[in-house]
């Protein structure tokens, strides 16, 4: 079992914490910098947005942060780059996050290859479509030891799910709602769609995104899944910090 | 109609996959997964219900004003040294073929049993045409529109407004149609169960490129039969469109795909000149991409991120094309030509002058390239004039004040 995303859930079942954050933000060089501290502060898992021109699925929030990486100069080139040696300091697992054009034009192959190579150990390719990574691309991601993780929707179904949940490794994103990332929608109406998740008893551990921001909907999560992912309020906390460090310690501070 | 005949086997009709070649798909986000296979599984159920293609037929009757005419420019001809035919789509409701598309999803919206009409618009005729069926149908509409588009196409927010639709900003990247598209993909990802997304042009997700090609096919159909009767032959030499996203000509060439003898020519924007980095023409400096959930031709960065198009035609200023032109770009069953801003807007004055016509920026693309042709005068030419002019009036005076005092 050598995927760190496997062995963190092999060791931790409960209240893992995975922070977003789009990479070559707030500046080009705080990739690094960002994940140094979120691992200093708690994160169990750190999950890094590749920019990109049109984030269909993305709210404001990430999108101008991706806006705001690209005119930083970030690019899958780039951020290969900058992971080069990071695996010297950061030890919990990483996942890179972004959409399917940029990778396919990097090539899937040399992308996976790059992942393998720097220490990346799972990716979200949101639009692409299970069908074509199952025929064209899984036997690639597999060779280099690379989880791709798929999310399903309260509109899933439970059949759909199931498929998504084999094809799946390292964990399952269990988007909490209808939406783009951020978007405040309430979360007491997801709570049969996170039980009837819990029942299917899926091979993968679940992780829920989309709208949880605080300490509050960080535990409505956990209480149904192996934890949650936070993106668009850890953004909010440091788009416009002066002390990135500081503001990653009390923001981590007030969701564990 | 013959919007719901079975194309599947054609070469260059959609396979049922949702691929033209190698071009189309659906790669849409889980979140967009069940409203669009909702889609998938439907659409052409739907339309071959009898019912359905009657109710559609006497909208576009008597509503729409079809069949529009296909009317023999003859001065034009006479300049071009061929037989030009324009097929008259400016002449329709709402002023443009866009409204072929708006009937057509408007009743499949109603018997997918949805509430709420979302769009995206350019030049602001799609727009138009969809808050027009929506005040017919008597459905909620929301509108996303660059807001530079917004600006440079005010008559027809004008228009959207006293319809009864909301019109939205769209604020994000280059401000015009590809950012309106991005803005309408996420409120449908918002609102996934009450609301149908009335995509405009042959492009997105499949099956919106096939179902919106064929409900805009009954401009070839048309173009067949008045043809037939007006020159005893139902195919053309050469059938002309303009191409954005590419719905009019998509329903230009519809009927023809599969008839050799048929060329087809494609006219792209060019902006301020292919290699000037203002630029609309995607199959000169595109490549292999995905835009809006559909795989095809597409201007893009080194590192695959999306770039700004230009073209002085809202209607034309998108960085991709629909999976169908790609594919006859690439299969080579079109030939593909791109006309500068200045060659469009020197169009436009020519066909208003000869004919008495003023026709849209984006027809002139097309009207453009009749220069660069050659003809032989025997040639019977039909080129689809998709809209009129009005909306770019202001356009039109700004740029042409000599000619125009």
């Amino acid at each position: 079992m050598s995927n760190r995303i496997d062995q963190l859930f092999a060791t931790k079942k409960t209240g893992i914490l995975n922070i977003y954050c789009t990479a070559g933000f707030p500046e080009l060089n705080d990739t690094l910098p960002v994940m140094t501290s979120l691992q200093q502060y708690g994160a169990d898992l750190i999950e890094l947005g590749m920019p990109f021109s049109d984030p269909l699925a993305d709210g404001p929030v990430i999108q101008e942060s991706s806006t705001r990486a690209i005119k930083n100069g970030m690019s899958i080139r780039q951020l290969f780059e900058q992971l080069k040696d990071f695996r010297k300091t950061i030890h919990v697992p990483v996942i890179l996050m972004g959409y399917l054009n940029p990778v396919l034009l990097y090539g899937i192959e040399n992308f996976c290859k790059k992942c393998a190579e720097v220490g990346v150990d799972g990716v979200i390719l949101p639009d692409l479509p299970m069908d074509e990574y199952e025929s064209d691309y899984k036997s690639i991601f597999e060779q280099y030891g690379l989880h791709l993780i798929f999310l399903v929707t309260p509109e899933t179904s439970e059949e759909r799910i199931r498929k998504i949940d084999s094809l799946s490794k390292g964990f399952v994103y269990a988007v909490s709602s209808s939406s783009t990332t951020g978007k405040d929608k309430d979360m007491g109406n997801q709570q049969a769609y996170f039980e009837k998740l819990k029942q299917l008893q899926l091979k993968n551990p679940v992780l829920i995104g989309f709208g949880i921001k605080d300490k509050a909907t960080f535990e409505a999560a956990c209480a149904y899944s192996n934890g949650a992912i936070i993106g668009t309020a850890f953004i909010r906390a440091i788009e416009n910090t002066t002390n990135l460090d500081a503001a990653i310690k009390s923001f981590i501070a007030g969701v564990k | 109609m013959k919007i719901a005949e079975n194309t599947f086997g054609s070469k260059y009709h959609v396979d049922e996959k949702g691929f033209y070649g190698r071009f189309g798909g659906a790669y849409v986000p889980e979140m967009l997964y069940p409203n669009v296979k909702e889609l998938q599984d439907n659409y052409l159920q739907i339309l071959r219900d009898p019912a359905f293609q009657q109710q559609f037929d006497q909208l576009l009757r008597d509503y729409v004003g079809r069949p529009s005419p296909l009317y023999l420019a003859k001065r034009l001809s006479e300049k071009y040294g061929a037989n030009i035919y324009l097929k008259r789509e400016d002449l329709n409701h709402t002023g443009a073929h866009k409204v072929n598309n708006t009937v057509g999803q408007i009743l499949l919206a109603q018997r997918l049993g949805k509430s709420r009409i979302i769009a995206e618009t350019g030049a602001g005729q799609h727009g138009v045409a969809t808050a027009t069926v929506c005040a017919l149908m008597n459905m909620e509409c929301v509108i996303y529109m660059g807001s530079i588009d917004i600006q440079r196409q005010a008559p027809n927010v004008a228009r959207m407004k006293m319809l009864g639709a909301t019109v939205v900003a769209a604020t994000s990247g280059s401000q015009t149609l590809k950012d309106a598209t991005n803005e309408a993909i996420r409120d449908w990802i918002n609102n996934p169960v009450d609301t149908h997304y009335i995509l405009g042009t042959a492009a997105g997700p499949h099956p919106y490129p096939d179902m919106v090609a064929r409900f805009q096919s009954v401009i070839s159909e048309e173009i067949k039969a008045q043809l037939l009767e007006k020159t005893g032959k139902a195919n053309p030499d050469y059938v002309m469109a303009c191409i954005g996203g590419g719905s009019n000509a998509a329903g230009a060439y519809y009927h023809f795909l599969n008839e050799p003898d048929v060329k087809l020519v494609a006219v792209e924007a060019g902006g301020k000149g292919v290699n000037s980095g203002f630029s609309a023409a995607t199959t000169q400096l595109g490549k292999l991409g995905i835009i809006h959930a559909s795989k095809t031709l597409l201007m893009q960065t080194e590192d695959g991120q999306i770039t700004e198009p230009h073209s002085i035609s809202a209607g034309l200023d998108y960085p991709g094309i629909g999976p169908l032109h790609a594919h006859l770009f690439e299969t080579g069953r079109a030939t593909f030509l791109n006309a500068t801003d200045d060659e469009a807007l020197q169009a436009a004055y020519e066909l208003t002058r000869l004919e008495g016509i003023i026709p849209a920026l984006e027809s002139s693309h097309a009207l453009a390239k009749l220069k660069d042709m050659s003809f032989n005068p025997s040639d019977v030419v039909v080129l689809c004039l998709s809209g009129r002019g009005d909306k770019d009036m202001e356009t039109y005076i700004r740029n042409l004040p000599n000619k125009l005092s």
